[in-house]
């Protein structure tokens, strides 16, 4: 049974984690990784069934897949407080000879990561090919993946969108981080990304919506998505989110997307996130 | 008769066929040795001649339509769980058009997919330059972990993609559209990155890829009324390149012509040349593209008109023959 206010615990030390990997070593994207800290917390603690002893061919285990890399610290600090790797080498976090780079990579074999990402617009497509893998080898278990809603502007997505449809790949879960922001600005000034729902519905896929930041709603929407799988449709789960959540002055804007906090700035969010498992 | 004609001789013909017929019958028998191939296609279905694998693996097959951006992340995907993806629509598409997505998806997360690009070079003919790529040796030779082969007849396209169905690891599989005479065994074993000695000589060595073997062979009738003997050595994989064979060839004969359908820059040329400046370095000549666009027309026409024949290869053997 799930206990949601462990997995807030959890994902209040996630948020510590992210904010103090990203201050140390004075680079990284803290905005998106706090909008979906709830997202991914909820994932790895409650419903992916998965196995931190790793194997990158995930036989019998569910597969997630990050396509909007750049969020790498939330993902960083999720693999490590389920098990995948020591949460000591978070402390790595994009310094040389790290296995956590800058954004995924399977190059230095971290354990979790099954392939790299962060030139945008290319995971639907990975995840597609892993679901239909999945089918192929008679393995019932799903592929979930997440996307910016920025990246959304890269048009394989769409190229994707268009074949998960007609091919009804319908052991997959998307998820796009609706935050409304990209470096450049609000994505309604940047280039509108318009109805997504109706967007997605067009393509036809079967859409939720989520409010990421809920924890209670996120459990709810992942296994209202679960229900949905093996009707012909593939899911996608419009997640509204805050970047930056949970860090009262990095909450709400593009500011926070790829710029570190200084050490003052670091106190401050701190205070807001009190440690609920040992810190790295 | 010399024992060099004698040689020539081996490498007549009884029929012509494309290289890409090579792949596709390739494609099939590596099917039915290996449950976990699977093939991909951009709606190119009868260029690739992928018909035969989907007849009997349709399941298998994976129709993508005109997406080879989301062809590619779909390959590199199905590796995750042990598929070994062949994708397939021409060089130009498999390549440029795909560049990042090669290079994060598959190159640097080293994921087992087969690129596999047919109507590569000039030899596409009328569809012109837009079509004609002249530059994907260069390109998926510079992603490190990257195997590139550009087999030269229909017999040797069938061996390679039987070799690197086995093989772990990226590759890019080369080929074309024109029918080009079947001059190598039917039964060969072709092994990844050992270059193949069509004929031995003393004078020059000629390093060649893909439709230029047999220009090279070819140019040999001429070469001898000339007395020059000319060694030949097929470089079907250009990365990882043979070294040993163009070194060793490179110190009996201290001269070199390369050839190749393909840009003088970045290709299989340039790749000789980066060996021979390091270790040996001897005058070198290129049958190659130079630095241009194709255009349309027909095949044999527009290797006449880039110099990318047997008659250019004669010329710059007794070129390079005078800088020796």
């Amino acid at each position: 049974m799930v206990d949601i206010n462990e997995l807030k615990m959890i994902a209040t030390q996630v948020r510590r984690d992210i904010v103090r990997m990203v201050h140390k070593c004075q680079s990284g994207h803290p905005g998106g990784s706090l909008g979906c800290t709830d997202f991914l917390v909820a994932l790895y603690f409650h419903h992916l069934k998965h196995d931190p002893g790793f194997n990158i061919d995930g036989p019998g285990e569910d597969l997630f897949f990050l396509s909007n890399g750049h969020i790498s610290p939330v993902w960083y600090s999720v693999l490590a407080r389920s098990g995948y790797f020591d949460v000591k080498e978070l402390g790595t976090f994009r310094t040389l000879n790290s296995r956590l780079q800058g954004h995924p990579a399977t190059h230095e074999k971290l354990p979790g990561i099954r392939i790299a990402s962060g030139s945008l617009g290319q995971g639907l497509s990975v995840a597609i090919g892993a679901a239909l893998s999945k089918k192929l080898n008679g393995d019932k278990h799903t592929i979930f993946s997440l996307h910016g809603d920025g990246e959304l502007q890269e048009g394989q997505i769409w190229e994707a969108a268009m074949f998960a449809a007609h091919n009804k790949v319908d052991n997959l879960i998307s998820t796009i981080d609706v935050n409304g922001q990209q470096i450049d600005g609000p994505t309604d000034r940047v280039l509108s990304l318009g109805n997504l729902r109706a967007k997605w519905e067009a393509f036809g896929w079967d859409v939720l919506a989520m409010h990421g930041n809920e924890m209670e709603d996120v459990l709810r929407v992942l296994e209202e998505a679960k229900q949905r799988l093996g009707k012909g449709k593939p899911v996608m789960i419009l997640m509204k989110t805050n970047m930056g959540h949970g860090v009262d002055f990095m909450m709400g804007s593009h500011h926070w997307h790829g710029i570190a906090p200084n050490d003052e700035q670091l106190q401050n969010a701190l205070l807001q996130l009190h440690s609920t498992l040992k810190d790295f | 008769m010399s024992a060099e004609t004698i040689e020539t001789k081996r490498f007549t013909y009884s029929e012509k066929k494309d290289t890409r017929s090579g792949f596709g019958a390739g494609l099939l028998e590596a099917g039915k040795r290996n449950p976990n191939v699977v093939a991909l296609c951009a709606d190119l279905i009868g260029s690739l001649k992928m018909n035969d694998f989907i007849k009997a693996f349709p399941e298998r097959f994976v129709q993508i339509g005109i997406a080879e951006a989301n062809m590619m992340g779909i390959a590199a995907g199905m590796t995750i769980g042990g598929k070994i993806p062949f994708t397939g629509t021409f060089a130009n598409f498999s390549t440029g058009r795909v560049y990042d997505q090669i290079r994060q998806s598959i190159a640097y997360s080293g994921k087992n997919v087969k690129i596999c690009a047919s109507h590569a070079g000039l030899t596409l003919g009328e569809d012109g330059a837009t079509h004609q790529i002249l530059e994907d040796i260069g390109m998926m030779k510079m992603l490190p972990g990257m195997t590139v082969i550009n087999p030269c007849d229909y017999n040797q396209t069938k061996a390679a993609t039987l070799a690197i169905a086995d093989f772990v690891g990226p590759v890019y599989l080369r080929f074309g559209r024109p029918v080009v005479p079947v001059f190598t065994d039917a039964d060969q074993r072709f092994e990844i990155g050992k270059a193949w000695k069509v004929k031995d000589g003393r004078d020059v060595s000629i390093f060649a890829t893909g439709h230029l073997v047999w220009e090279a062979i070819q140019a040999l009738d001429e070469l001898e009324r000339l007395g020059i003997d000319a060694e030949i050595i097929n470089i079907h994989t250009i990365k990882p390149l043979d070294e040993h064979a163009v070194l060793t060839s490179v110190e009996k004969t201290r001269c070199v012509v390369s050839a190749e359908e393909h840009n003088r820059i970045g290709g299989l040329g340039d790749s000789i040349a980066q060996l021979l400046i390091k270790h040996r370095p001897v005058p070198m000549e290129y049958v190659a593209v130079d630095d241009s666009f194709g255009e349309s027309g027909k095949p044999d026409q527009l290797m006449k008109k880039y110099k990318l024949d047997a008659a250019n290869i004669v010329l710059q053997v007794q070129k390079v023959l005078k800088r020796k």
